[in-house]
């Protein structure tokens, strides 16, 4: 019974925040009910039992992504969309290319949950022995770099090269910027700070960089 | 009515833990103050009560009577949200926290991850705070203080791999039981030291407290609360510094278990042990805030990816290749 009532409380919550990360005008308001989501959606994760699962979506997309994301949204400083962005002539070019994407997405859904539905032991044909006794990270650890060493490491890689991409991508030299370097500054040592001259007067000593 | 026996019953448990923590955070800002005065050869606050004791509860009397003052031009929900948020979040890690081996609110499998999720939320408080203020330094604070977390909340996060390759298990009992023969402070010395200096700069604290360095940003994301809404973001601060104590006492001191286990430190109860460890650290704390100069930005950032990222990633490698070479590794 209470299992019940939860389940439905934390999946309105995640329905209801969906719903209003679109919906908000505020685009930081949309982050804020996007990290609502993630959390509510880590609540599901917990009470079907995923506890490892759950913890790693609060610890990486909350606690990680989200706050990135938040952060390019505040520094983009694009607080208030109007509702006149979709009337305006330079902005409808994007809502058909919008409407194609939701509607593949939203066919490719029904697809995976159709073949649910219409193949109920399509589940059991995955080659995964699950035993009771023991916890879900223990399992989770048992086949993640054994089975699915490949998987696991290939994801890793596509990860990789997405970063080294993003950075090559952004990453500009300039010239003219002053940089220090630490182990300069460290190992300098007295008789090199330090410089005794003899000045004539009136002279003035000529002083490198 | 079995329903509401229940509820009745976790209600109290919860608040036996919650009161404790909450009178402990306001005698630790008086602690906190008084060891910082020693170092510099002041008295600090000595004049309420024995020994000054009673001056954190004067400043929150004070707090309370004052007015709370919003900003016309912010943004009023997230603005109060932030202070309920940054406290809330760190009241409910004490929940898995043991203080012995049945004296647990919540004993669950993932302990550890759940500690370190809630201490990697702690950064939205201080964001939402800083936006919500729509003013500068509020803002700037909190743009350093979300980097300045994210980066830390990365060394941490390889520090506790490290020491849960020695113990292999998440539950933060079994993290403790493990270290009955040997305190994973000694063959984990090195990653303690990163911890203490990662958990410094998680909290904000002197020498990394650049989201409300007063020099430069008159008070961070805190300039403009008042009243009680400033005292919880303060409360929330003390209170998520102890929790990070107490996850350094239970990673590497051993928790609630006594230093020697002999006959006459046996019978002291487990949780005297935790909290003398608490405040073992707290004070080390303390004095990190009287001795250290303030850190600058680029410096934190540099220490933060490129020295201690590096150095407990190697780490890593290393303990478990000496586990697995030595055929130590746990097995349960």
């Amino acid at each position: 019974m209470a299992h019940a009532i939860f389940f439905y409380i934390f999946s309105a919550i995640a329905i209801i925040s969906a719903i209003m990360v679109t919906a908000s005008k505020n685009t930081v308001h949309s982050v804020f009910f996007l990290i609502l989501d993630f959390i509510s959606i880590s609540c599901l994760f917990i009470m079907i039992g995923a506890e490892f699962l759950g913890m790693i979506m609060l610890i990486v997309y909350v606690g990680a992504v989200a706050v990135l994301f938040l952060f390019v949204v505040m520094m983009l400083n694009v607080a208030q969309q109007t509702n006149q962005w979709f009337l305006s002539s330079q902005s409808s070019g994007h809502i058909p290319i919008g409407l194609i994407i939701s509607a593949i997405i939203f066919f490719e859904l029904i697809i995976v949950i159709g073949g649910w539905k219409y193949k109920p032991n399509l589940l059991e044909k995955i080659n995964t022995q699950t035993q009771e006794s023991i916890s879900n990270t223990h399992s989770l650890g048992q086949v993640l770099y054994t089975e699915y060493i490949h998987v696991f490491q290939i994801s890793g890689m596509i990860l990789l090269v997405a970063m080294i991409g993003a950075i090559v991508l952004t990453f500009r030299q300039r010239d003219g910027v002053k940089k220090q370097s630490y182990i300069k500054q460290i190992s300098r040592e007295r008789a090199e700070g330090v410089q005794v001259l003899d000045v004539e007067s009136n002279k003035g000593v000529s002083i490198d960089d | 009515m079995e329903y509401l026996n229940i509820i009745f019953q976790e209600i109290y448990k919860i608040l036996f833990l919650l009161v404790p923590v909450l009178v402990s955070v306001a005698m630790i800002v008086w602690l906190d103050r008084r060891v910082w005065a020693f170092v510099q050869k002041r008295q600090g606050p000595n004049v309420v009560g024995p020994f000054g004791l009673l001056q954190s509860l004067a400043d929150a009397l004070k707090y309370i009577f004052k007015e709370i003052i919003i900003p016309s031009s912010s943004n009023k929900i997230i603005f109060i949200l932030a202070p309920i948020v940054t406290m809330t979040l760190a009241l409910i890690a004490w929940a898995v926290i043991p203080f012995s081996e049945t004296q647990v609110l919540a004993n669950i499998n993932v302990g550890i991850l759940y500690l370190f999720a809630v201490s990697s939320l702690g950064v939205y408080g201080i964001i939402m705070g800083g936006w919500a203020s729509n003013s500068k330094y509020p803002f700037l604070g909190a743009i350093r203080s979300a980097a300045q977390m994210v980066s830390y909340e990365v060394s941490i996060g390889i520090i506790i791999i490290n020491v849960l390759l020695c113990v292999g298990s998440l539950n933060l009992n079994d993290i403790v039981l493990a270290q009955q023969k040997l305190w994973f402070v000694i063959p984990l010395f090195p990653m303690f030291v990163i911890f203490f200096i990662s958990a410094l700069a998680e909290t904000n604290r002197p020498p990394f407290d650049l989201p409300e360095a007063e020099a430069e940003l008159v008070a961070g994301y805190q300039t403009e609360y008042s009243g009680m809404m400033y005292a919880m973001f303060w409360l929330g601060e003390y209170a998520n510094i102890l929790l990070m104590c107490a996850l350094g006492s239970i990673l590497f001191l051993g928790g609630w278990l006594s230093p020697i286990d002999l006959y006459p430190f046996n019978l002291v109860p487990g949780a005297f042990w935790l909290v003398f460890k608490i405040i073992f650290l707290f004070i080390l704390f303390a004095l990190v805030k009287a001795i250290v100069p303030r850190y600058r930005y680029d410096q934190l950032m540099r220490l933060g990816w490129k020295i201690f990222l590096p150095l407990s990633l190697t780490w890593v490698v290393l303990t478990a290749s000496y586990l697995f070479y030595f055929n130590l590794l746990p097995t349960n």
